[in-house]
């Protein structure tokens, strides 16, 4: 049955995660993803899950490490700070190769910062973040219906790759109400997980570790890892081109900034500009193939984050010298206009012919 | 049931027939001549041996000439590699 | 003759990395006997910590989560939510526990999180070599505390045991020691009794076990036993803080 509701960002993720098959949540309140853990704790004990509030994020990552080594489908919401504070932990899930979904409700930062919207997680959460050789499969979802649909396909993508999954979305796109469509899940049957915790009932006893004193073994174990994220990055590249076939500059954006681009580009092209936009939709695995492709044929990207310039280096790495790159960011949870960036592209154009 | 026997020989060769009790054996795969078995023992029957056991370890050894070990299991209790397994002679339902 | 003492089925037969007279070998026996006693042993499910315990993977025949350090209780609190019905059991030194997994012990007592942990009171940190815990004493040399522990530079040590006793969600919390057979005898009492208590749901249960540390305290491990008697019981006193007639 599919299903049309009208929800905050944050209660849809939470909603689409049930849906997903998640029955297991722990976390920590903070600003602005509060409903999640709110709505987890209505909604868990009605289909038989269980809700859990930790007394830190730091105990709440390792709750989630339990309860996905016992082979459950588990999630974890946090905000910036919180999810610094989820580092190790998260380092160790992708080192022990275990599934599980951590939304990152973005705000100002760094520090305390602030509660309101920002994109300076980037680094952290495609470029390491915790300690050691490792990637999060990273989804950032643009209006309230990705966030649904990309979070009932983290759980499935976290299972597939035994690997910890984000959805990287920010203060704005949490709090904000839009209609979403829930599409019933096919029966997708997660595979046994016979490596899961369980008691050895009738097997050899099972073992999560990511300790190994023996360099040629962890070695190995590296290269195992490494072997999942080149999978990652030949199957699960996410990426929207819009308008980008016939366009002159290209804008490069994710997220909440996107949708206002999108905007920016319509006032655009009255105006004459033929402006389009490449939205990376995955952050990691990323979409370099797009940005060499665009700069075929188009000369100028601007790059606009609210950070002071984190995607940007991946979008240098993917248009590698062929074409100009400027950016513009707005920080400390200050969200840009689509005037701000009309005028920002219409000035690129204009200083460059 | 059959008790146990063993042959003595005490310094003046003096063959002694003796019911034996209890015995234990230790395992030098596993001792690491830790010496807590020597202080546990009430009757002092272990010690630690003058030689060292393919662990590179001196092993702990239980020298019970007269039979007197009772099979108390305190050695066993302490030792912390479980290198000591503890035989006792069960009771025989007999005449007093 | 017949065999009355020998190694439980849950102990494997594996040459342990421990030190000659360390106390570790004695408590993974006593936990190992409880399973094999209580038959729980595929049901049972256990979380190593950082330290010398590190491998105790290595040593019960159980399924085992590595924990990352002091976070035991947490991954022990995930696991219990998702398999209420089999025995979860934690086994941390004092760094783990008593410093910077504290505020994960405190909680998972506090919510009376039905699993059991084994708390190895040795008074230093012995994996990184013999530097202070918090639970080591006043006047204690280590290699971090060179004149000895002094309260106003380091404080006072933390006796775990009456400080989780306050709270409601625990049902069992006892201190014993190893350093003597008849202590041994007393944890193995306490260890079980602890496990049963969880199959019972009755609540968060936890034995601390004084336990000798010879290689960094500088002694043989005899005169390790002694010192946890003479110096261990006196600031920590042995016996049951809590027990279920009291926490209903």
């Amino acid at each position: 049955m599919t299903e049309k509701l009208f929800m905050a960002g944050n209660e849809a993720i939470a909603e689409a995660a049930i849906r997903a098959g998640c029955r297991y949540y722990f976390g920590y309140p903070i600003t602005p993803q509060n409903e999640i853990p709110e709505y987890m704790a209505r909604r868990l004990p009605e289909v038989s899950g269980v809700f859990l509030q930790a007394e830190s994020e730091v105990a709440s990552i390792y709750m989630v490490f339990g309860a996905s080594g016992a082979g459950a489908r588990v999630m974890t919401s946090s905000s910036s700070p919180g999810i610094s504070l989820m580092q190790e932990g998260i380092s160790y899930i992708a080192a022990g190769e275990l599934p599980c979904v951590i939304v990152n409700m973005m705000r100002g930062g760094p520090g305390l910062g602030g509660i309101q919207p920002s994109q300076s997680d980037y680094f952290q959460a495609t470029k390491g973040g915790g300690h050691g050789d490792y990637h999060l499969l990273v989804l950032a979802p643009s209006t309230v219906q990705e966030a649904v649909s990309l979070t009932m396909e983290a759980f499935d993508l976290a299972d597939k790759y035994r690997n910890p999954v984000m959805i990287l979305g920010d203060g704005f796109i949490g709090q904000m109400m839009e209609p979403a469509v829930f599409e019933k899940k096919s029966e997708s049957n997660p595979p046994a997980k016979e490596w899961a915790l369980t008691g050895a009932q009738g097997r050899k006893a099972n073992l999560i570790r990511t300790l190994d004193l023996n360099p040629v073994k962890l070695e190995q174990h590296n290269r195992k890892l490494q072997r999942k994220f080149e999978e990652m990055i030949k199957n699960e590249v996410r990426v929207e081109n819009y308008l980008t076939e016939d366009a002159d500059i290209v804008i490069a954006a994710y997220g909440t900034v996107a949708r206002i681009a999108k905007t920016a580009i319509q006032v655009l092209r009255n105006k004459g500009v033929k402006a389009g936009m490449v939205r990376p939709i995955s952050l990691f695995p990323f979409p370099y193939k797009a940005f060499e492709e665009v700069t075929q044929h188009v000369g100028k990207i601007l790059v606009v984050e609210m950070s002071l310039g984190q995607m940007l280096e991946d979008v240098k790495l993917g248009v590698c010298g062929k074409a100009d790159i400027r950016f513009y960011g707005r920080v400390g949870g200050m969200v840009p206009t689509y005037e701000e960036i009309v005028t920002e592209t219409e000035k690129f154009v204009k200083e460059t012919n | 049931m059959v008790h146990e026997e063993v042959i003595l020989m005490s310094s003046t060769a003096k063959a002694e027939t003796k019911k034996v009790r209890a015995k234990v054996e230790i395992n030098e795969e596993f001792c690491k001549g830790c010496g807590l078995c020597v202080a546990a023992c009430p009757l002092h029957l272990i010690r630690i041996a003058n030689r060292v056991s393919q662990r590179g370890y001196y092993p702990a050894e239980c020298i019970d000439t007269e039979g007197k070990c009772t099979g108390c299991a305190l050695c066993a209790t302490m030792c912390p590699d479980v290198a000591i397994e503890v035989f006792r002679t069960k009771k025989t339902e007999g005449p007093k | 003759m017949e065999r009355v003492f020998s190694r439980p089925r849950t102990l494997l037969p594996v040459v342990t990395h421990y030190c000659p007279g360390c106390g570790h070998g004695i408590v993974h026996r006593l936990v190992a006997e409880t399973i094999d006693e209580l038959g729980i042993r595929e049901n049972t499910i256990g979380v190593a910590p950082v330290g010398c315990a590190v491998f105790l993977y290595n040593y019960l025949d159980v399924d085992m989560y590595e924990a990352a350090h002091g976070r035991a209780p947490a991954i022990a609190t995930g696991c219990k939510r998702v398999h209420p019905d089999r025995v979860v059991f934690t086994y941390q030194g004092d760094g783990d526990l008593a410093a910077i997994g504290t505020a994960e012990t405190v909680h998972a007592a506090t919510r009376g999180e039905k699993i059991t942990t084994i708390f190895i009171n040795n008074a230093i940190y012995g994996m990184t070599g013999g530097q202070m815990a918090p639970t080591t004493l006043v006047g204690q040399k280590t290699t971090t505390t060179l004149t000895g522990r002094h309260t106003e530079l380091s404080g006072y040590p933390i006796r775990v045991c009456e400080m989780l006793a306050t709270l409601n969600g625990p049902a069992y919390i006892a201190r014993v020691a190893v350093s003597s057979p008849k202590y041994v005898i007393q944890a193995k009492r306490a260890i079980k009794k602890a496990f049963e208590m969880q199959m019972k749901g009755l609540g968060y249960s936890l034995v601390e076990v004084l336990s000798h540390c010879p290689t960094d305290w500088h002694m043989t491990p005899v005169d390790a036993t002694k010192w946890v008697e003479e110096n261990m019981m006196p600031y920590y006193p042995l016996g049951e803080f809590k027990t279920p007639e009291e926490s209903a």
